[in-house]
């Protein structure tokens, strides 16, 4: 009888900056005060877009929005580690994806707003339309990044999911394939510990998430991911393993979803406070302001001037937004390159009002 | 007796059929403790337990291909999948499995599976939350379709759904969960699949259509000044075909309306059927009124999209011209 381990593998946990924002100084990654502030300035711009949003829809003006509070230090620290031609492959949360690369925010309304032009993005913004649908991004996030590497471009692509999509074929599917491909791709989990009511130890038997990198031969690593810095830092090295040409990562970041699910969800049918109110003082934004001020970067008028900032670029863009109008007849327009007869007689018999 | 919405029918429906039947259970994302998004299986958790209400993980596939196994091994599941466009992961499970399971064994293993989704647009909700599909399941054979409209054709046929000895895709208009109440009883009933219902009886022209449309059919036929019979088609598959042919033979007129895309939509079987079978009654050409080939839009352009009772009441009295 032969009995011998057939395998064996460990996951690393990352975290740069502890609860109260003091950097491990080994770990701290090398950034200038000018990268620590955009990335601070991001952050207050995902909270007050967010914030606006869900007020929005709370008071008719919007419709169903999925709210992202809490994940901003994954949602752009991850973002700061990429290229501007890193392609990204964000989900309904992943407003911050959109936010980084300087999207248009009245954009951003207008599509919460229920307008398909909303996704229509300027050049050089390199964010894939996000996917309402779960995980079924992950696929295509791989393909792309298989044609980057055919091509020899030295670029990448970065797929944003949560715990709940782990559970979705299209997961492994992706996972495996990218593997197989060696294809440059970055599978960005925030693991923020619910899919709508269902709790993590309902979604999965497993530990982590990021153990599910080894069973596709893959690097996964799980970061804090309410220290902006520690996902910076994984994810950075994540690109630069993807660029040399070894193969996805998995980087799962350890956060929590402060609010709803969706605008249309009550989480009170199925959490309590007690369990949210640890994670209040994991405020990613508290820690780094923490971080920044012993760095001398933080001050409360530069905070103030960063809000202030935020609130005016998103209160001009709600007003664009709510006044954008569209012609309801370009919903033929887009369906294919050429209308056949069908869409064309169609369009037609719309116009006239049959 | 008493007045239900919609939703509240679909929701006793379930409890009563696990009350009768242990072998009956609900599944699905957030069914349990949160009772289903739309809260459909608000309750079963507290009263059955996790074993019959379950929150499963995330994966439609894995969702509807362990409830057939659940159902060839004697359970009666109910799968819930959370909205319309959601399904897609599991077709795999529903076309290839699930409808051939009783052919492949030839009898020996069976699939009495209900697999429950919302359908169709109208309450602003996210993309791939409003698709109307039927004539996708309609299309493979194996499978059972049904699309209630009100709250007492909810309940009875959902109960006859889930003693249905072959796998039913259970369709639920979502804009009418919570739109109007009807009385409804308390107890048990089941409505057999396959019956559709005529609404409003007429001389004129026959009006065909199904969930979504049922209410703005009923607007149309009011508003169009014809005398119109309306049909609620209420199963797709198998469909009434005797039902609409005797009324078709009365009023010599059909219009058909569905909320999906115009091209491929079941309202083509239908006016096949009835040109092939009732050409000599007809006294015009069969009209068509459906949602247009384009993936089912957002939000702002849902009302464009979804045929409206003046499109309908139009076709009405075109028919009529003939």
């Amino acid at each position: 009888m032969v009995s011998k381990t057939a395998f064996e593998g460990k996951v690393e946990y990352w975290q740069v900056l502890d609860e109260n924002g003091v950097a491990d100084k080994k770990m701290e990654p090398k950034l200038s005060d000018a990268q620590l502030k955009a990335m601070y300035e991001h952050m207050v711009l995902c909270r007050l877009f967010d914030r606006k949003a869900v007020s929005l829809q709370r008071q008719g003006r919007m419709y169903t929005y999925a709210p992202m509070e809490g994940q901003e230090a994954a949602q752009v620290g991850a973002m700061h580690a990429l290229g501007p031609d890193d392609v990204v492959f964000p989900t309904y949360r992943d407003h911050g994806t959109y936010l980084v690369r300087n999207a248009p925010i009245e954009q951003l309304f207008e599509y919460w707003m229920g307008f398909e032009e909303g996704l229509a993005m300027p050049q050089g913004v390199n964010v894939f339309p996000l996917s309402i649908t779960v995980g079924n991004h992950l696929p295509m996030a791989a393909g792309m990044a298989w044609g980057m590497k055919l091509k020899k471009h030295a670029k990448l692509a970065m797929v944003c999911f949560g715990d709940g999509a782990t559970s979705e074929g299209d997961f492994h599917e992706a996972f495996n394939f990218s593997s197989v491909h060696k294809t440059p791709l970055v599978l960005l989990c925030q693991n923020n510990h619910w899919a709508i009511s269902v709790p993590l130890n309902k979604q999965m038997a497993s530990q982590t998430v990021a153990q599910k990198a080894l069973a596709y031969g893959a690097w996964g690593i799980q970061v804090d991911g309410n220290d902006v810095l520690a996902v910076y830092a994984a994810v950075k090295k994540a690109r630069e393993r993807a660029l040399k040409g070894e193969g996805p990562t998995l980087v799962e970041c350890l956060t929590y979803r402060m609010t709803m699910h969706t605008t249309a969800d009550d989480p009170k049918k199925y959490r309590t406070d007690a369990e949210v109110e640890p994670w209040k003082k994991r405020d990613p934004l508290l820690r780094f302001e923490a971080y920044l001020s012993a760095r001398k970067i933080f001050t409360p008028e530069y905070k103030q001037q960063v809000e202030q900032a935020a609130v005016q670029r998103i209160e001009a863009a709600v007003k664009t937004a709510e006044g954008f109008s569209a012609a309801p007849e370009t919903m033929f327009d887009f369906v294919y390159e050429q209308k056949p007869w069908n869409l064309a007689e169609q369009r037609d018999a719309f116009l006239k009002g049959d | 007796m008493s007045e239900k919405t919609l939703i509240a029918a679909i929701n006793e429906a379930l409890r009563q059929e696990m009350e009768r039947d242990p072998m009956v259970l609900v599944m699905g994302e957030d069914v349990g403790v949160d009772g289903g998004v739309f809260r459909a299986t608000d309750g079963l958790h507290a009263k059955f337990g996790e074993d019959r209400a379950i929150d499963t993980p995330l994966a439609e596939s894995a969702i509807v291909g362990a409830a057939i196994g659940l159902a060839a091994y004697g359970f009666r599941p109910v799968a819930e999948i959370q909205f319309a466009g959601f399904i897609y992961p599991a077709i795999n499970q529903l076309f290839n499995h699930a409808a051939r399971l009783r052919m492949r064994s030839q009898g020996q293993f069976t699939c009495p599976l209900v697999v429950r989704a919302p359908c169709s647009g109208g309450i602003r909700a996210l993309e791939h939350h409003s698709e109307s599909m039927e004539a996708l399941y309609a299309h493979v054979a194996g499978l059972k379709v049904v699309i209630p409209s009100t709250p007492y054709d909810a309940k009875g046929l959902l109960v006859q759904s889930i003693r249905e000895p072959d796998p039913v895709i259970f369709l639920e208009p979502s804009k009418y969960y919570r739109a109007f109440k009807q009385e409804v009883p308390d107890e048990l009933y089941a409505i057999p699949l396959g019956e559709a219902v005529i609404r409003q009886e007429g001389s004129d022209v026959t009006l065909v259509s199904w969930g979504s449309m049922a209410k703005p059919s009923l607007q149309a036929a009011a508003d169009s000044g014809k005398s119109v019979e309306v049909i609620d088609l209420r199963t797709i598959s198998p469909w009434d075909r005797d039902l609409v042919l005797q009324s078709v033979r009365k009023t010599g007129r059909l219009v058909i309306a569905h909320e999906a895309p115009i091209t491929g939509g079941f309202g083509a079987e239908i006016a096949a059927c009835v040109a092939q079978e009732a050409m000599y009654d007809l006294k015009g050409p069969i009209l068509r009124v459906g949602g247009y080939d384009v993936p089912m839009p957002l939000a702002r352009r849902e009302d464009y999209y979804i045929p409206s009772p003046q499109r309908i009441a139009k076709a009405l009295q075109k028919a009529c011209e003939a």
